[in-house]
């Protein structure tokens, strides 16, 4: 990934920062300029909790190629606390225990390295509560 | 707004086409179309292809290929939305004839997957790249998510979406396009190698390579080109979020749903009135939740449609008599105007052994993404 | 006066046992764990790095100090295996953290005593009240060559101290460092693995700083080793930092909670550091702790701490060392570590 857009991505990745909507309190991860429930301009920035719920997941078999040292492994949508959902691998267990209701956490993981030379990408996992 | 008509469709066969390079196989479709109709000359060309870019190295594909094409000057463009970039292409040229812009409008679908890409990650820039791709997500693994959801909500088993895949292959084992045109059992699907979870081998589409082209005209001139020409009766775009998690139930595809409501209502039909159907099952999931929001069967109800015969040759409503994407085979970009082209077959009753009697009013629907964007036409025989 | 304010630390859950790694090798895996006293390590995942490893470890200690993270003036991270040979570690756990950009920022770089290294540079600012908080990490996911007796105990993880003059958990009594130059250990640059002395690692360099500096911290404070509540020793294996706590006086139940390395590894510049966590995880106020790190080439710093009546209200607010060690593992085999560890040569 080019370094220009990895860094404007870091607030997002780094630190769970999201939007919520002063209008109808919807929250978007990450924050954006409209509100996609109503339209609404007025967005006030939140922290995400770093924990949720499964909301749905898969085991991937067949990765890209940048992830293929990894397979299988699990992914899912999480659920925060705040309503916000987030697609992210799901690590450290056993892949097809990942099943919609666990409760995960959400740890800082080095996600994706652009190859042997280029820089390192981090951002968010999730991983079953003990 | 001028009535609008099919009257010639050509395609290569679906496959590895290992001798046949992007525009070769556009050239071969969009040929057949034009001897089909027996026409010699168009006046524009909507070239539909989700990544010719990242398969081939090769954009700007309008020119490109109206150059290759022997028909230099006249106007053609790219279109693109993913894996409905065919279906789109489609329904932009219906829109140019129907405006009376241009009276003979060629919509070519083309897909070379097979070059040496990394398909999985070509095909994901479909997703989102922030959100989803990013973290490692897959097409496969986006639908079995959908799939999972699907299961967990609605009790859809992995037999029943087993079915899906069995029942297109037999209508796929009568189609010489295809390119797996072989029957499997239940137990072959389920044993099959998993990609995501639930989702195996037998689930998938393939990765394919293959063109496909109709020939659109206004109705009061298609009977130059030939006796038995096609309405285009209705055409729906619509959209929906491209990230998975940014739905509310992400077993439902709202998309779909959208799209087929407004080509209902323009055709002034509704899914009831429908003989046979074309839908997009990259996945054997995507069917079961295509027929769901395109009204054939209720919301959660689509599991077991294909097990109990609701949706093959001879039920209540056939889809994917071609064999679908899965059977058929399913190089991105020109899978919506293959369907196209197997509905407009069924109309004119040409369709051989896959034949659905009597079959007058016909739909096809194509999706983008894991969703995002749907395009669906309604066809009649005239 | 200064100390710790807020602490924290992070184990992953993969883990090999001994008993793998010596079978790999043909050899006899109680020879191993009675020698080197080491039953199993931490691995780390392909997605786990010092960064991750710090940023977790912070994000406790953060949550133990109930600091916003915006008044740490500075960080520091100590450890051999910064993902980038030149780019710093610190800032991508700074941003993750939520810290700056108005902080100092360093990697420090002192073999397994780097963590300490940090810790130390971090108390100075703050006791010199040029910052009103400064974080000092260790952490490693150190590699050990295939076959060497390193493999055994070369493990990951790392421990975070958060430094301040107020609602401190730990006051720092005394500081003392001891250096010499000593090649017991070393990995040139380029390097994939470390060397190292073989024995020569032992008497003339562990045991010779550590000792001194402990000596000398003793001495410094007049505390006596039965005035300790705890101690810990830099662990390089299971063996080293008992016999170093006996000779300086130490009973064994005054090192048992800090001595983590049996089935934790060595986790290098997060070593020590780790093992105070696990101490400050149980002390009680008022308890005197010794910890003395060990870094080849070759140097130890010393610390003398005594808890707060302020420890046991934070000690419940993140997860403790013992329940990472002993809470959910997944076990690894030789050929899985060698993938986790990139040891395995693949296609680009
Ligand atoms: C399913 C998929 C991952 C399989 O790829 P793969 O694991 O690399 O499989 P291989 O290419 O090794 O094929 C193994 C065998 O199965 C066959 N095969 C491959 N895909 C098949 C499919 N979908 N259906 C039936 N058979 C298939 C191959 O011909 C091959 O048979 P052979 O050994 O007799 O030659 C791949 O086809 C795929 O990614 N499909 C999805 C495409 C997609 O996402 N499209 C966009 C959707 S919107
Ligand atoms: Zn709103």
């Amino acid at each position: 990934m080019p370094s220009p857009r990895y860094t404007r991505e870091i607030p997002s990745r780094y630190r769970l920062e999201a939007g919520r909507c002063k209008g109808c309190g919807k929250v978007t991860y990450p924050a954006r300029t409209i509100c996609p429930s109503c339209r609404g301009e007025e967005i006030e920035k939140i922290n995400l909790s770093p924990r949720g719920k499964v909301v749905t997941s898969t085991v991937i078999h067949v990765p890209p190629d940048d992830f293929l040292m990894e397979a299988p492994y699990a992914m899912a949508v999480v659920e925060t606390p705040e309503g916000a959902r987030l697609m992210t691998q799901v690590v450290d267990c056993e892949p097809s225990t990942v099943l919609p209701g666990l409760e995960v956490s959400l740890e800082f993981r080095l996600i994706r390295k652009e190859g042997k030379s280029g820089i390192l990408c981090y951002g968010h996992k999730a991983v079953p509560v003990a | 707004m001028r009535e609008v008509a099919i009257v010639g469709a050509g395609m290569t066969r679906f496959g590895e086409l290992w001798n046949q390079s992007l525009r070769q196989m556009f050239v071969e479709a969009a040929a057949g179309a034009l001897n089909d109709a027996g026409a010699d000359r168009v006046d524009s060309m909507y070239v539909g292809c989700m990544s010719g870019g990242q398969f081939t190295g090769q954009e700007h594909l309008g020119p490109l290929m109206a150059d290759q094409f022997g028909m230099t000057g006249v106007a053609s463009v790219h279109v693109e939305s993913a894996c409905a970039s065919g279906g789109v292409a489609l329904r932009q040229a219906f829109i140019e004839v129907a405006a009376g812009v241009s009276d003979l409008v060629l919509a070519v679908g083309i897909e070379k997957m097979t070059d040496g890409a990394d398909v999985t990650n070509v095909l994901a820039t479909a997703a989102d790249q922030e959100l989803e791709v990013y973290y490692g997500v897959t097409f496969p693994g986006l639908y079995a998510m959908i799939a999972r959801a699907h299961m967990h909500t609605y009790g859809t088993t992995e037999e029943d979406l087993a079915w899906v895949s069995v029942k297109n292959h037999r209508h796929g084992a009568k189609n010489d396009k295809a390119q797996f045109p072989t029957e499997f059992t239940v137990e072959q699907v389920l044993s099959s190698s998993m990609v995501a979870e639930p989702l195996r081998l037998l689930h998938c589409s393939p990765v394919s390579d293959g063109a496909a082209a109709v020939l659109l005209c206004p109705l009061d001139q298609a009977k130059q080109y030939t006796d038995r020409p096609v309405k285009i009766v209705g055409s729906g775009l619509a959209t929906g979020s491209l990230a998975l998690a940014d739905r509310d139930d992400p077993a439902f595809l709202d998309s779909v749903q959208k799209s087929g409501e407004r080509a209902f209502k323009m055709a002034g039909v509704g899914p009831r009135d429908i003989q046979v159907a074309e839908v997009h099952d990259c996945f054997s999931i995507a069917e079961v939740c295509c027929i769901e929001a395109l009204g054939f069967v209720e919301r959660g109800k689509g599991g077991p449609a294909a097990k109990d015969g609701f949706t093959a040759i001879g039920g209540c409503i056939p889809v994917n008599t071609s064999g679908g994407l899965k059977a058929k085979g399913h190089p991105v970009g020109a899978t919506g105007v293959a369907q196209a082209i197997e509905i407009f077959r069924q109309l004119r009753g040409e369709a051989g052994a896959r034949q659905v009697e009597n079959a007058r009013l016909g739909l096809a629907q194509n999706m983008g993404g894991s969703g995002a964007s749907s395009v669906v036409h309604i066809f009649q025989g005239v | 006066m200064a100390g710790i304010v807020g602490y924290g630390a992070y184990i992953p859950r993969k883990r090999i046992k001994a008993d793998e790694i010596a079978l790999q090798w043909g050899k006899n895996p109680e020879t191993i764990k009675r020698g080197l006293l080491l039953q199993e390590k931490s691995v780390p995942g392909f997605d786990e790095d010092t960064i991750t490893i710090s940023v977790s470890a912070g994000r406790s200690a953060i949550a133990r100090a109930g600091i916003d993270p915006q008044k740490i003036g500075a960080l520091y991270i100590g450890s051999e295996s910064h993902p980038y040979a030149v780019k710093p570690s610190g800032t991508v756990a700074a941003e993750a953290l939520g810290i700056g950009p108005e902080v100092h920022i360093a990697d420090f770089e002192f073999a397994c005593k780097a963590g300490t290294e940090a810790m130390f540079v971090a108390l100075g600012l703050v006791e010199a009240g040029r910052v009103d908080y400064a974080m000092g990490i260790g952490a490693d996911t150190s590699q050990g060559a295939p076959d060497d007796a390193l493999e055994f105990s070369a493990s990951a993880g790392g421990a975070a101290f958060i430094f301040g003059r107020d609602d401190m958990v730990a006051e720092v009594i005394e500081t003392y460092s001891y250096t010499s130059d000593t090649p017991d250990f070393w990995r040139r640059e380029g390097e994939f693995y470390p060397r190292h002395g073989g024995r020569f690692t032992g008497e003339p360099a562990y045991f010779k700083h550590v000792l001194a500096a402990s000596r000398a911290i003793l001495e410094k404070t007049g505390l006596k080793a039965e005035d300790f509540a705890y101690a810990v020793f830099h662990m390089p294996n299971g063996k080293f930092p008992m016999t170093a706590g006996k000779q300086l006086g130490f009973k064994k139940e005054q090192l048992d909670t800090g001595w983590v390395v049996p089935t934790m590894g060595n986790t290098y510049s997060g070593s020590s550091p780790t093992g105070l966590a696990a101490i400050l995880d149980v002390a009680k106020p008022d308890d005197l702790i010794l910890i003395t790190s060990f870094g080849s080439g070759a140097g130890s710093d010393s610390f003398v701490l005594k808890a707060t009546k302020r420890l046991p209200e934070v000690q419940g607010l993140a997860p403790t060392v013992r329940s990472m060690l002993d809470g959910p593992r997944q076990y690894v085999t030789y050929g899985e570590y060698a993938k986790f560890r990139e040891k395995i040569i693949v296609n680009e």
